[in-house]
């Protein structure tokens, strides 16, 4: 407690700076390093009766991680902070997920990731080697974050060229030094969340982190941890950089998983915790509940307590209302010490209620047998009367060896040239492929892309320990900018809700969407595992009866066979022939 | 090819991945001949049972002039009549040699499958063409391609050389001159041609990307994708401290039997030159029933030599057992999913022996065939029994 009231009283310090400084100097010094937490959650219900929780903790620090050298390090965690000096990175986003959002039954993701780990990372101009920076930077994340990240190398590593733009500060894009790997194996538990936790200016002991449980967190159908490190304007004129570290945290209760009948949730339902003050070092604090009306007339939800205020909001193209619980505002726990948000349905929900999102996809892998086989992926454009361009982002792994001239993109019955084509073909054991293509989504319409490849005989020691379970292939990125319905205004990153700024938006008449597709699971042939021995035996036999049968034909000559007078054996035989007085051999 | 040539369009360099392993003047050929390829294919086998048929009749003349000029020497033993070759007898061989490759079932597979082995076998035969007529300068340039195409006819140069030596009548001794300046022009020749293709490769492509995409994937084995070879599962199974162990072995194996077969077989190249292709379609690292095709070709040529044959029955039938079971198995491993690697890699062995062994029946009986000649068909011992030969 006495610790809290020191942080708070810091803050207010350093809030005061100006006022309470020497000079002018020290306090522009000060105030350099200001630094700020947003927390927010975001409950989102969703059709079917599930509910999406989203964290957001967003720490803002007003200083330099690359030039000057800080040392004294306050809300922003050391280690991030650390790394990004010591390596040049610009801009770091490392997610680790757990499921698959499921785009056609749960809608329009505010923030998706790809199963098991997946990082991206663009490096600072003045990095020179960059791929032994990735490597360091992959191998310290592992540390960190207690996963399997070291298995990050060039086998999986690709530099795309036109999917993965700068979400933050950027004054040039050179696509060298941008590089992004996905571990499609990679399984996220308990041991990932902790020092994700750690990371938390409060950690797990105040404010929204304390719903923050592993064994309800992982107890669900979608679980996606995410670090997002990027440089933005410190202010309008842009004039100098912060640095924004968003943590976020993505959660799909499901009904089944919940083992409920009724789909009634409430925050002790979901993370079996309720929520009984603020993080003292946070500046803003909030809960936000989505209680859009899908119908225009009548409402869905009820939410109790009442909320004190409700937002609205354009988000991903459609008007949404959300009802505001903010935690650092006294009246919140006037009632009663903690905030227990009930979610109740007034009615139950009509599946031609369910939102069709714009544009979703889904990727299937197809043929028989061992040999070779096809890659599918189907995307979806349903908006009924704008075309719009989507880039793809396939990676595949250099053992399932793609033919490019089996690419075939059929929309409607016509093929479908897309405009862009970046096509890096893999090396052996060196580098997987890069696929990337613009295609333009006619309204309205299913665009199929295929693409056949051949499996590899792997080395016996590449493979996995259980080699039969099969191999995995990354998702696809499909990254587009949607047209909405809704024109957009330009949104005041301060004043709005966190989940609204994550992604910069260009013009208010699109939003920018990232998709992932499943990941594949793939069998390779396999040799036996138990004949290593056996096998060189045998090959080196097959060629040793080579070697003798030309090394006798030639260094012998022909000759005329002598009369031998007998081995031993001709002897005693003939011996005991005489014995038995039988003529000798 | 069909992949390369996609590439190309995208402006990727075909040699970048690790699909595309072929020489950059098959490119050149099928940027314009992809649309016409199963008629190529055909037109290549043609080209190279002409081709074959065309040299073993001149080979055929250059035989019987040689034993006429044997029996005259009285170089051979006074009852060894029904050893020499009649012309009568020889008269089929050429067209049996035609026949042979060109219904043979493995080229006729190679065909369908439109596999450029095709193309390395016509331009080996135009070379063995060209050797028997007596054309250093033509000889040299297919042998260069050859190389070019795969390293492995390298080893061809040693019985090109001890035939066009023997057409010149130059003897072949280590301290004459004349061999020695022999030796180099046709050496010259051959490196010339090789070095202007190459060159050649280097300006269609303005790179040098495809030598190690070429030559470094033929020696150096990156993909185990399984044939009817013996590498694959070696490599697959290997422990990856002796890697390069091996396939240093298994390369050097493949050049090895040139120098000892060249003392033992110089009087007769052109058997030598059937051993060596028969050695390179064995153990070369990525071997195809194309390579088969070629060297089973030569078979009718050596048909006098049917009744020295030991094993004949055995390893015909191993081969057609063989080579019968590869397509079954081979379903049964990928597609059924019944059968194992091992199933495919036992029958793998089982071929390469039944070739081994084949190979070796036809040099034995060639040998004694010769020994046969000059030292008379009934031999006796020194007490008048009839006497066994042996190999000591």
């Amino acid at each position: 407690n006495g610790m809290l009231a020191a942080a708070a009283a810091l803050l207010l310090l350093a809030a005061a700076g100006p006022g309470l400084g020497p000079g002018p100097g020290r306090a522009d010094a000060e105030r350099a390093q200001q630094d700020s937490l947003r927390e927010e959650l975001l409950l989102s219900p969703l059709p079917a009766g599930d509910v999406a929780a989203t964290f957001q903790f967003r720490t803002l620090w007003d200083a330099d991680l690359q030039r000057g050298a800080v040392s004294h390090y306050r809300l922003f965690p050391k280690a991030l902070g650390r790394l990004v000096a010591a390596l040049g990175v610009r801009e770091l986003h490392l997610a680790l997920t757990q499921g698959f959002w499921r785009t056609q039954a749960w809608g329009q993701p505010p923030l998706q990731a790809p199963a098991g780990a997946e990082l991206w990372v663009w490096f600072q101009p003045t990095v020179t080697d960059v791929d032994k920076a990735w490597k360091e930077l992959s191998n310290i994340l592992s540390g960190i974050f207690c996963a399997s990240l070291n298995f990050i190398d060039s086998t999986n590593t690709v530099t795309p060229m036109a999917s993965f733009k700068p979400l933050g500060l950027a004054n040039g894009t050179d696509h060298q030094l941008l590089r992004y790997a996905v571990l499609p194996r990679e399984v996220v538990c308990t041991e990932n969340l902790t020092p994700w936790k750690k990371l938390l200016p409060c950690g797990s002991k105040a404010g929204l982190a304390v719903l923050l449980k592993a064994e309800r967190l992982f107890h669900s159908s979608y679980h996606s941890q995410a670090v997002h490190i990027r440089p933005i304007c410190r202010d309008a004129s842009c004039l100098a950089v912060s640095w924004e570290l968003r943590q976020t945290l993505t959660v799909v209760f499901d009904t089944f998983a919940g083992g409920q009948e009724k789909k009634d949730w409430s925050l002790f339902k979901m993370f079996s915790r309720t929520l009984t003050d603020a993080c003292p070092l946070a500046s803003q604090s909030k809960v936000y509940v989505d209680i859009s009306p899908k119908n225009k007339e009548k409402e869905l939800l009820e939410v109790t307590p009442t909320p004190a205020s409700v937002h609205e909001a354009v988000v991903q193209g459609e008007r949404r209302t959300y009802a505001v619980y903010d935690l650092l505002s006294p009246l919140l726990f006037n009632t009663s010490r903690s905030l227990n948000v009930q979610l109740k349905w007034k009615r139950p929900q009509d599946s031609s209620e369910l939102p069709i999102p714009v544009l979703h996809a889904q990727r299937y892998v197809s043929g028989y047998g061992l040999q070779t086989g096809q890659i599918s992926t189907l995307i979806y454009n349903t908006h009924p009367y704008r075309a719009f361009p989507v880039i793809l982002l396939e990676t595949v792994p250099w053992y399932l060896r793609l033919y490019v001239h089996t690419l075939t993109i059929i929309t409607k019955g016509k093929e479908n040239k897309p405009s862009y084509i970046h096509y890096q073909p893999a090396q052996d054991r060196r580098r997987p492929h890069l696929l990337e293509m613009l295609i333009q989504l006619p309204a309205n319409s299913i665009t199929k892309i295929t693409i056949q490849f051949e499996r590899a005989l792997l080395k016996w020691t590449e493979y996995t320990p259980d080699p039969n379970h099969g191999f995995y292939v990354g998702s696809s990125v499909l990254s587009a900018l949607v047209p909405s319905v809704i024109a957009m205004k330009d949104v005041d990153v301060e004043q709005s809700p966190l989940f609204t700024s994550l992604f910069p938006s260009s013009d208010g008449s699109s939003y920018f969407v990232r998709l992932y597709t499943e990941p594949l699971l793939v069998n390779l042939p396999t040799p036996d595992f138990s004949m290593p021995y056996n096998v060189i035996c045998l090959t080196c036999t097959v060629v040793a009866v080579c070697y003798g049968s030309f090394y006798n034909l030639l260094t012998r000559t022909f000759h005329v066979e002598e009369p031998s007078r007998g081995g031993l054996a001709k002897r005693l035989a003939n011996i005991i022939r005489r014995f038995r007085g039988v003529p000798p051999l | 090819v069909v992949e390369g040539l996609a590439l190309l369009d995208l402006g990727v360099s075909p040699y970048s991945g690790a699909i595309f392993h072929e020489t950059p003047l098959i490119i050149y050929l099928f940027h314009f001949l992809i649309e016409y390829a199963e008629l190529v294919f055909m037109i290549t086998d043609v080209l190279t049972a002409v081709a074959l048929y065309l040299a073993i009749q001149d080979f055929n003349k250059v035989v019987f002039k040689k034993q006429k000029l044997l029996i005259e020497l009285d170089k051979y033993a006074p009852d060894v009549a029904e050893l020499i070759q009649t012309p009568m007898e020889m008269h089929y061989i050429p067209l049996k040699v035609a026949l042979f490759y060109l219904l043979n079932p493995y080229s006729v597979m190679s065909c369908v499958a439109k596999s450029t082995c095709a193309i390395n076998n016509t331009i080996i035969a135009f070379f063995i063409l060209a050797t028997i007529k007596g054309s250093a300068f033509l000889s040299a340039v297919f042998l260069a391609l050859a190389t070019y195409q795969s390293l492995y006819p390298l080893t061809l140069f040693a019985p090109a050389l001890l035939y066009l030596l023997q057409r010149q009548f130059i003897p072949i001794k280590l301290k004459s001159k004349s061999f020695w300046l022999y030796t180099t022009q046709y050496a010259a020749l051959y490196l010339c041609s090789l070095v202007v293709i190459i060159c050649l490769s280097f300006f269609l492509l303005n790179s040098w990307d495809f030598i190690p995409s070429v030559y470094g994937f033929i020696l150096s084995v990156p993909d185990l994708t399984p044939n009817i070879g013996l590498f694959w599962y070696f490599f697959a199974e290997m422990f990856e401290h002796f890697s390069l162990f091996f396939v240093c072995v298994f390369q050097i194996n493949v050049f090895f039997y040139t120098i000892p077969l060249a003392i033992k077989l110089k009087e007769h190249p052109v058997f030598f030159m059937f051993v060596q292709l028969a050695i390179i379609s064995i153990f070369k690292s990525y071997p195809t029933v194309g390579d088969i095709a070629l060297y089973m070709a030569f078979l009718p040529v050596w048909s006098h030599l049917y009744r020295f044959l030991r094993n004949i029955f055995i390893l015909s039938c191993v081969l057609i057992v063989c080579s019968v079971l590869f397509p079954v198995l081979w379903h049964l491993w990928i597609y059924a999913g019944s059968a194992n690697s091992n199933f495919y890699y036992a029958i793998t062995l089982t071929f390469n022996i039944g070739q081994i062994l084949l190979v070796s029946d036809y040099f034995y009986a060639f040998l004694r065939r010769e020994y046969y000649l000059t030292h008379g068909l009934h031999l006796t011992r020194q007490d008048g029994t009839e006497a066994m030969l042996v190999l000591k």
